[in-house]
Order: structure tokens, then sequence, then C-alpha cells
């Protein structure tokens, strides 16, 4: 970006936000009018949550809904990248699948192998994520068909290896991270691995998007012609916001397979629910426009959502099609919203 | 599966418009559960006001399990229930023989514990040369085409384990008028042209035994939570409704009955909600036991004693039950029951009489039995009820 002559759009103070209006007044106001329904909705179920179960606002229980919502979380994160890019990743869900059944193959062999296999799952999230990135850049297939044909392969490769029922047991080290962590804390009493690593996940992301990389990413999202002409590589760029969700899927894959164990099962709709969760934090499918932080409270949102409904005792099977009319209500929102901006 | 879930989830969403519209009446429709006190009462689906719901079958299975079965003792996969014998004479064939079987599906622990046991029980049978398998991957459709074209194969008999079972009663109905005998075992088809319908007692009494175990555990009032594979299938809505009755009947508080779809992060998940929603639960029936791991961890990650609970024969729940001193009960859908359709082709084929419904004892593993089926050299979705020890290629083969 260094030796460009043209202006790639700049990012918002918050978390990379475009926003063409020079203010810097103006500009945390119009990026709080972007991120704000979503807080504003995340308070009021959390609100909700705690009249229908007082001990909500205990800190250990409501570490436990952070615990339980960090792999959706961290997965909305990688998808976030993916999607200001102005692409989409299906693949991630298959690939949390592969990722817990991966590690409880390698952990068969090598009961100790806990480091291996968190890094073998990791660097298969990052190839599965690079052959995103390679053929959609590269061959120009459309994200949409190159992530749908890698769930498939993905989910294919699952069945024939397992049969559809899992083999092997991940090892207590190995589900430490998701399950366990820091005993003791005062008042928390036990602060969860996961939320560390969420906490994490959000710090480095907010500090990737407000980075030079983070800058490319929107504007390649924004307008591909526009920032390639400025210089930009776009097919590098989006290449590696597909690595990176690849990398969140597979540390989706940790937790979740540390949360509750081996399941052929466990990634099934994942995508998604990460994508439900990045549009809900009002993200524009497309590119271009959003802020990771509000990603990721829009899966804290639909976790606390899905949290809400079991509470009021909606029967579970309600929760897929919640989930469709939140997708399609925050995408006609959003284009209500922007609107006024065409 | 997930492409289908995502045009389900559509499909719900249309539907979802026109159910608000009967919420006002679903408050009407649950009278019953005025026991469970002031607050909202749970939407419990299915069970005993589910269609698949028979009391007269019911009371049929439960009756069963205090019968003695005929047959070796050692050999419950031979042994079968209050048998009526048909004769088989105008099947007796020499052999070698072809046996063909249409398989429902491979695509749960259960299934495919069943299956490598089926497959020794053929190697036992040196008459039978030829055993051809076509697996439908739990579709209606691909199980019959899959008939179709075994009645064109020529085989000396056909065993069928259905995948659903209205819709593959016409299949299965072809399949007999090719004057092959036809044996169905596990999930029935509403036809009795086959020779045997081999099945286990039933859900009414796998249901019935985990919960009669749960109400001597606890007392009027005690809050149990119901965990649930999926609705709809008839063989896991008997479970269900076996329990209900007897929860009903004792005064046990049902706070819910939900669906996991065998995930165990749901379950987990569901499992935690319950125990904060409820301050805490007194017991946990499940109609099947693959994710009951996941709801003993949730009652260990709240740092709470776990309460009684009821699981099945994998080696996961029987040796945590063990090491942590469980107070719990394993109903049993035996494995063992796949051997049986072979020993019956076997028996068709040689003009032996065979039960035309052959219902094989559905043992239950309790705190005294516990010891003998725990198997810390198998995998830990092993089912222990497999009658598989004695088998060719026992234990490695069922350890792949």
């Amino acid at each position: 970006m260094s030796t460009t002559t043209v202006d790639v759009p700049e990012a918002g103070a918050e978390a990379g936000e475009v926003v063409p209006v020079p203010s810097a007044g103006r500009r945390v106001w119009a990026a709080l009018g972007r991120t704000a329904p979503v807080f504003a909705v995340l308070a009021v179920l959390l609100v909700w949550i705690s009249i229908e179960n007082p001990n909500f606002t205990d800190p250990p229980v409501f570490l436990s809904f952070l615990k339980r919502a960090a792999p959706l979380a961290v997965l909305a994160a990688g998808q976030y990248l993916v999607i200001v890019a102005g692409e989409f990743d299906l693949s991630v869900g298959s690939l949390v699948t592969v990722t817990v059944v991966v590690a409880a193959e390698v952990l068969a062999d090598h009961p100790d192998g806990t480091v291996r296999a968190m890094a073998t799952v990791l660097a298969l999230g990052a190839v599965v994520g690079l052959a995103n990135g390679l053929i959609t850049t590269r061959l120009r297939v459309p994200s949409f068909i190159t992530t749908l044909g890698m769930l498939l392969i993905l989910e294919g490769a699952v069945d024939y290896w397992t049969d559809g029922a899992p083999k092997g047991a991940l090892s207590e080290d190995f589900r430490a991270l998701g399950r366990g962590g820091i005993d003791d804390v005062p008042w928390l009493e036990q602060l969860p691995w996961s939320v560390v690593v969420l906490a994490a996940v959000a710090v480095a992301a907010v500090l990737l998007m407000r980075s030079d990389f983070g800058k490319r990413l929107i504007a390649v999202g924004d307008n591909d012609r526009a920032a390639a002409l400025s210089g930009v590589s776009v097919a590098r760029t989006r290449t590696i916001a597909f690595v990176l969700s690849g990398l969140a899927a597979a540390l989706a894959g940790i937790l979740l397979g540390g949360f509750a164990g081996v399941s052929a099962q466990v990634g099934d709709g994942l995508e998604f629910e990460a994508i439900t969760a990045v549009v809900l934090g009002g993200v524009v499918l497309g590119g271009g426009r959003g802020s990771v932080v509000a990603a990721v409270a829009g899966a804290l949102t639909l976790e606390a959502l899905f949290t809400l409904l079991n509470l009021l005792g909606l029967a579970a099977a309600l929760q897929d099609a919640v989930e469709g009319l939140i997708i399609i209500a925050a995408v006609a929102f959003a284009a209500f919203r922007l609107r006024p901006d065409r | 599966m997930r492409k289908r879930r995502w045009i389900a989830g559509l499909a719900v969403l249309a539907m979802l418009a026109a159910a608000c519209t009967d919420d006002s009446d679903d408050s009407g429709d649950d009278g019953g559960d005025e026991a469970t006190g002031g607050e909202e009462a749970p939407d419990i689906q299915g069970g005993t006001e589910s269609e698949f719901f028979d009391q007269a079958e019911m009371d049929a299975q439960l009756a069963m399990r205090d019968i003695e079965p005929e047959g070796p003792a050692d050999k419950p996969w031979e042994q079968a229930i209050e048998p009526e014998y048909v004769d088989t004479s105008q099947y007796a064939t020499p052999g070698p023989w072809k046996i063909c079987f249409s398989n429902a599906s491979v695509d749960n622990p259960w299934r495919q514990v069943g299956f490598k046991t089926m497959q020794a029980e053929v190697e036992l049978h040196p008459e039978i040369a030829d055993f051809v398998v076509l697996d439908a991957e739990a579709e209606d459709d691909k199980q019959i085409s899959d008939l179709e074209s075994l009645a064109g194969e020529g085989c000396n008999a056909i065993i069928v384990s259905p995948n659903t079972t209205a819709t593959l009663t016409p299949a299965v109905e072809a399949a007999c008028e090719t004057g092959v005998p036809v044996i169905v075992f596990d999930r029935g088809v509403n036809t009795d042209c086959p020779v045997t319908f081999i099945k286990p007692i039933g859900g009414y009494a796998f249901g019935a035994d985990a919960a009669e175990f749960l109400v001597e555990e606890l007392d009027e009032g005690d809050k149990v939570l119901a965990l649930r594979i999926l609705p709809g299938v008839d063989v896991l809505e008997t479970r269900f409704a076996g329990a209900q009755t007897i929860f009903e009947e004792a005064g046990i508080d049902l706070v819910g009955a939900e669906f996991t779809e065998g995930d165990p992060a749901t379950t987990k998940s569901i499992v935690t909600d319950y125990i904060q929603r409820e301050g805490g639960l007194d017991g946990i029936w499940m109609d099947a036991g693959a994710t009951a791991l996941a709801a003993i961890e949730a009652f260990e990650d709240e740092g709470l004693d776990v309460p009684p609970i009821t699981g099945e024969d994998q080696q996961d729940f029987l040796q945590k039950w063990q090491e942590d001193g469980l107070t719990a009960v394993a109903p049993t859908y035996p494995t063992y029951q796949w051997r049986t359709p072979v020993i019956a082709a076997v028996k068709i084929l040689s003009g032996e009489q065979v039960p035309a419904e052959w219902n094989l004892p559905q043992p239950k593993i309790t705190e005294d039995t516990l010891e003998d089926y725990i198997q810390p050299d198998m995998p830990p979705l092993h089912y222990a009820l497999c009658g598989c020890e004695d088998m060719p290629g026992f234990p490695e083969r069922w350890q792949e």
C-alpha cells in the first residue's frame, strides 16, 4: 500500500470499519450506528435470560455460557475475515468435524501427543483454507461453490473414514482446552481456557483488522478492482483470509472436541451458524463493511438466543427455524439500512 | 446430511408462520401438566400422545419381560419368547446357499457392531457360499431399489433391516412375491409376508426398564430430564412412551424431553441449561446411551454429583459407571440380534421351523451384573451385548 497513489479507503477506528467520512467523531458515530443493533439485541437477550434464570448473573454461570459460545465466536471471527473480503466459507462446519475426528485418530496412536494432535489439526485447517483460497482466487471458482465442494469432500471423507460413527477418544489433556480452566480464580471460581482463547482470538482479530492487512482486506471486499488498481494483491489477501478461517475452524474444533468429546456430527450446520452470527453482527454479505467485534458479538447473540429458547422450554427443533428467520431478517435489515447510501 | 438440514431449515421457516398462529391452542392441549406447578408447562412432544403409541403393544412388551424364553440360555440370540413356530419345509433346498441382505445403514456405532457380528455369524456357516450385502445408506428410495435388484440376484433367502416401516412395506411385499423366503429384523414392516420377524422385546420395555429404575431411586415430585435422539422413529418413540407412562404414574416431575440428535455438545448444553434453570436435576432418562457420557460431564463440570442416570450398553458409559460408582442402569437393545437372521436363514433353508415372530430376550445391565459387561480392551462405543465374544476374529474385528 505504501507505494500506491490511489487511496485505499481508510479503516475505521473501531475494528476495521470502512467509513468514507473523514471526521473522527462522525466516524465513530457511524460505526456505532452499524454495530449498535447487535449489542442492543445481545443486551436484551442477556437481561431476558437473567430474568428467566436469576443464577445467570453469577460469574461461574455466565462464564459457562461464554465457554459454550467460544467455539462459535472463534468460527465467526474466521468467517468474518472471509466475508468482509467478499467471499464465503461454507467448509468450516465439516472442517470442525474433521478436526475432532483426526485429533481422536492421532491421540489413538500417541496417547500423550496432545501438542502433536493440536499441531496436526491446525496445520490441516490451514491447508484446507489454503486450498479454498487458491481454488477461489487462482481458478476463479466462486467461493460459494469452492467451499460447498470442500464441505462435501470433507464430509464424505469423514463418512468414508468413520462409516458415520467415530472411533477412538480424546485424551483428558487434549480436552482441557475446551473443558477445563484455571482453577481457584477469586470471584470467578474457574476461568475456562476457552474463554481465554476467545479473548485472545478477539484481540488478535481486532489488531489484525487495524493493521495494513486488515485495511487491504476491507478494500478488497469493498471493491476488488479499485483495490487491485491501488496495488493490493487481491488473490493473496483473500487466500490469507481463507487460511485464517481454516485455522479458526480447527481451533473451534479443538474447543468443541474438548467441550464434549468425539462425535462425527459435531460440526453439522456450524457453517450456517457462523454466517448467521456474522450477518447478525451487521457485517454486509459481499464484503467491505462490518466489524469483527460485532461479528463475535453476533455469535454470542446467537448462542444467547439458543440458551433463551431452551430456558423458555421451546422445542429444540425450532432452533433451525429461528436461525433461518434471523439470517433473513438481519440481511433484510442491512439492505434497508444501506438503501439511503445508494 | 447438512444439505438436507439447510433445506429443512428453510421448509420449517415456511411452516413457522403457520405454527405461530396456533400458539394459543397449544397451552390448552397440555392440560395434564398442572402437576408441574405454576411455571410454564414444558412443551413435550411425542410419547403417549404420539401417533406411534399403542397401549396393547406396550402391555404385551412389559409382560414379555417376565416370561422365560425358550432355547439355550447361554445363546440368547437363539432364544425366543413365546414362539409360535411356522413350517418352512417348502423352502428347504440343498446348499451351498446365496444369502442376500438389504441393510438400512451402518451409520451409527450400534449398527456397526451389529453388522460386524452378522458377518462373523455368516462365517460360522460353511453352507453359506455367498453373502451379498447392499447398504441403503439410510435412504428409503435406495433401499427400495436395493430390494428390487436383490430380487433378480438369485438369492436363496433375503434378509431385510428396513430403514423405515411404512415406506419399505411394499418393497418387502414385492420381495416376498418372488417366492424367496424373506427375513425381517430390527425395525418392522406392516406386512406378515416375511417368514419371520426378529426383534428384541421392544422399545416400550427399553423405556420402561430405565424409567422403573429412576422411579425406584427417586421420590415423588423429583425432577427428571428426558434426553432423546430424534422424533418420529417408531423404535425411539415407543421407548419414550414407555417411560412417560411410568413417570406419570409415579408422580415424577418430567421437566423436559429434549432432542440431542445424538450430538454430545448439544447434549451437554441442554443438560447444563436444565441444571441452571431447575436449580439441579434428580435424574436423567435417555432413549439411547451414545451421549450418556456428555450428560454425565455436564454435572461434573458444574461441580455437582451425578444423579441417577440411565444409559445403554456402550463401554464408555459402563466403564464410567464402574469407575465413578454412579447410580445407573443400562437397558439394552442387544446387538446380538444381528446373529439371529443368519441363523434363521440357515434354519429356513434346511426346512426347520422358526418362530413367526421371533422375540429375543432384552436384558438390562444393573449394578449387580455390571462387572460382567466391562471390556476394557474394547472401543468406547462397543456394545457389550454383541454376543460376539466366542466368534471368529474376536476381538480384533470389533476393535477396528
